[in-house]
């Protein structure tokens, strides 16, 4: 029996072509002067249509620089990427800048972590939306501007019309991440990354906002790609979960199966960390002991080591391979439960 | 920003300078808490700001003055009706007397209206200098900000170097190169000392601007280029220069008043002019020191307005001068 049909749901194995596959994406910063640094370093995963994809880890392990890769945002010098992120049979990661361009916000977008810094300042709501449909969609402004209304009533901001109006200051912080989600969904993307896009919200706004994109993709169709270190966040609503640790993915799983059978030490750690309800806003969440500064190197060990309780020899000599396929597996030497 | 400030050096008048304005340029685009932008607050601030609002009052008296002198003034600045009272050897300069506040100068025109209308002048070259002066540091600095890499490096270069000259002597310099000194050569000259500092100043913010949260939500949209520098990047990179040009309206009317003195100014009579008048009462220093002090007078007071008024914007917006 092999290691992956230990989970018993399959999430969306076989269903359908994936939408976006990732493949071997590695990005490599190079600072003048310092040693490069592999921030994502070889992570594979394929999101469906409508599907929900989890990628999970603590900070520094490379999430948004995965997200910003595939979305062709990451600062054009002074780092490398290199593998295929192939998005309706086209590989993103060579599109032309131009291209790129006009793929971004209408069949692919993304929204932040921080609401209030991510909306322009000195721009109107309304015009920040109807932007998006002018650009991708050759509407006027004046075309634009009533469904801009509608958007922003279908993201759930009350008295729409008044809010097109109001700066984004004039807005509740959850408000706010609502106007983001109604631009990135203005033109109908199919995928759509959301990287942590609860991080700087109350804990009442955060599973609201949760709510609202749990009913969107599931009304729309749309992929979403959920980019947390919260793995409370990925239990509600991911069908697919991926564990990101130094830059590589240490366990996939659906939902389900990972939460009750977790393979990889660090999705324990994790899993016992799940924030409670009564922890502080902006709490630096540490799930396992240590911090990401101890990693080893993943070229001649398991970057976990030096944090991981059940380290054998083998795991300060050499990489754990990859062990399952593109629907469940993990990176580790003496997983939880043996290995069997 | 520049990296040549070595540790052991003693910061050189250029390194000043450019660590000043490089404090204001990330000043005007951080965001203040809770969800107001700085310049928001920082205008809440301002308005109950004792030193902004002396600084305003007296940067509006002086501006309506200048606007509405020539119908306030009591008497044309070109007619001379105290030539009479004029003795070279005696009495070279009339004193006060009814209908002639000030009394009047060397060839008998009434002191006060000239130095009413003078303010225009002072304000003319102030304003135009400094529009001039934006119109060329926004533009450099603006490429420079938005295209970067070689442009870049190619402006800010030139920018340094501008930057290295005291202000005064380079405008002092160019003004000496026309061939005849005219308002318009006091006002390009000193527009060329602000352009760099606006074009640094500019550059900083826009750099600021394109590593931002919001610019990088602009762009993920596929929102184009042009329209990430001049709607997303140049408004809100502009908060600093704003400041940064009133605090240079103050700077500008000492330089114009600098180089009139030393007759580098416009030389016609018929258009008084602060700096101009002040080089005239020179050779009566010692026997009627009025004529020297009430320009001199009327030029720091404006420039304190000015800098009172820059100065607390620039307060206002700089988080670390803060609690
Ligand atoms: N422009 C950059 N230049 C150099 N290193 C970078 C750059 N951007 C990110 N990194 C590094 O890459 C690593 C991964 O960063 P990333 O932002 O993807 O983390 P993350 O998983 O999103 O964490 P967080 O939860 O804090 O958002 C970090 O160690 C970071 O320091
Ligand atoms: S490979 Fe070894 S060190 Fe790494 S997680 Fe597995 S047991 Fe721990
Ligand atoms: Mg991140």
């Amino acid at each position: 029996m092999t290691q992956a049909t230990q989970h018993s749901s399959r999430p969306g194995a076989g269903s359908s072509e994936p939408l976006l596959s990732v493949r071997d994406l590695r990005v490599t910063f190079q600072r003048q002067g310092e040693e490069e640094f592999h921030a994502v370093d070889g992570v594979s995963f394929d999101v469906r249509p409508g599907q929900t994809v989890g990628l999970v880890g603590e900070s520094g392990c490379g999430k948004s620089v995965t997200s910003l890769a595939i979305m062709g945002l990451l600062p054009g010098r002074g780092n490398r990427v290199s593998g295929s992120a192939i998005f309706d049979g086209e590989d993103l990661l060579t599109l032309s800048p131009s291209a790129m361009r006009d793929r971004r916000g209408s069949e692919i977008a993304m929204i932040f972590q921080d609401p209030l810094s991510s909306l322009n300042p000195v721009i109107s709501i309304g015009r920040q939306v109807t932007e998006v449909m002018e650009r991708h969609q050759g509407l006027s402004r004046k075309q634009a501007t009533p469904k801009a209304a509608d958007l922003l009533e279908r993201v759930g901001i009350p008295d729409p019309k008044a809010r097109l109006l109001n700066y984004p200051h004039q807005l509740s912080g959850g408000m706010r991440q609502r106007a983001l989600i109604a631009m990135a969904l203005a033109c109908n993307p199919r995928l759509l990354i959301a990287d942590e896009p609860t991080t700087a919200l109350d804990v009442t706004i955060q599973a609201q906002i949760l709510a609202l994109l749990k009913e969107l993709v599931v009304d729309t169709g749309t992929a979403l790609v959920m980019i947390t270190h919260d793995l409370g966040v990925v239990a509600g609503l991911c069908d697919e979960v991926n564990v990101l640790y130094g830059g590589k993915v240490v366990e996939r799983g659906g939902r389900h199966g990972l939460f009750r059978d977790p393979r990889h030490p660090y999705t324990v750690g994790l899993l016992n960390s799940i924030p409670r309800l009564d922890a502080a806003r902006g709490d630096k969440l540490s799930p396992v002991p240590g911090s990401v500064a101890d990693n080893l190197p993943w070229t001649a060990a398991c970057a976990f080591a030096p944090r991981c309780s059940n380290a054998i020899d083998p795991c300060t000599a050499e990489t754990p391979q990859w062990e399952g396929d593109q629907v469940v597996g993990f990176r580790c030497f003496n997983p939880m439960g043996g290995t069997r | 920003m520049d990296d040549n400030t070595g540790p052991s050096r003693r910061p050189t008048l250029g390194d000043r300078r450019k660590e000043r304005i490089d404090a204001l340029a990330t000043a005007g685009t951080v965001v203040d808490e809770p969800g107001k932008s700085l310049l928001r607050s920082a205008w809440e601030r301002l308005r109950r700001d004792p030193v902004f609002l002396v600084g305003a009052a007296i940067t509006l008296v002086f501006v309506v003055l200048a606007i509405i002198s020539p119908w306030i003034a009591p008497w044309d600045v070109t007619a001379n009706p105290l030539i009479d009272k004029v003795r070279p050897q005696s009495n070279p300069v009339p004193g006060p007397e009814p209908g002639h506040l000030l009394g009047a100068d060397d060839r008998g025109r009434d002191l006060f209206s000239r130095l009413l209308v003078g303010s225009r002048q002072t304000l003319v070259v102030g304003v135009f200098a400094t529009l001039l002066g934006l119109l060329g540091g926004i533009t450099l600095g603006a490429l420079a900000g938005a295209i970067g890499g070689f442009v870049d490096t190619v402006v800010m270069r030139i920018v340094d170097v501008m930057l290295s000259f005291p202000a005064l002597l380079l405008a002092f310099t160019i003004a000496s190169l026309a061939r005849e000194p005219s308002q318009w050569t006091l006002i390009i000259a000193i527009a060329t000392t602000q352009v760099p500092i606006f074009a640094r100043l500019l550059r900083g913010s826009m750099l600021a601007q394109r590593s931002s949260d919001h610019v990088l939500a602009a762009r993920s949209l596929g929102v184009r280029p042009r329209a990430i520098v001049f709607r997303h990047m140049l408004p809100n990179a502009m908060g600093p220069v704003i400041v940064q040009a009133t605090l240079s309206l103050a700077t500008a009317i000492i330089e114009a008043a600098a180089l009139s003195f030393l007759g580098l100014g416009n030389p016609d009579q018929r258009q008084p002019e602060w700096g101009q008048m002040l080089g005239l009462a020179q050779r009566y220093i010692s026997e009627a020191p009025h004529l020297a002090f009430y320009p001199a007078g009327c030029i720091i007071v404006v420039a304190l307005g000015f800098t009172l008024m820059g100065e607390s914007l620039r307060e206002a917006l700089d988080p670390k001068s803060r609690r």
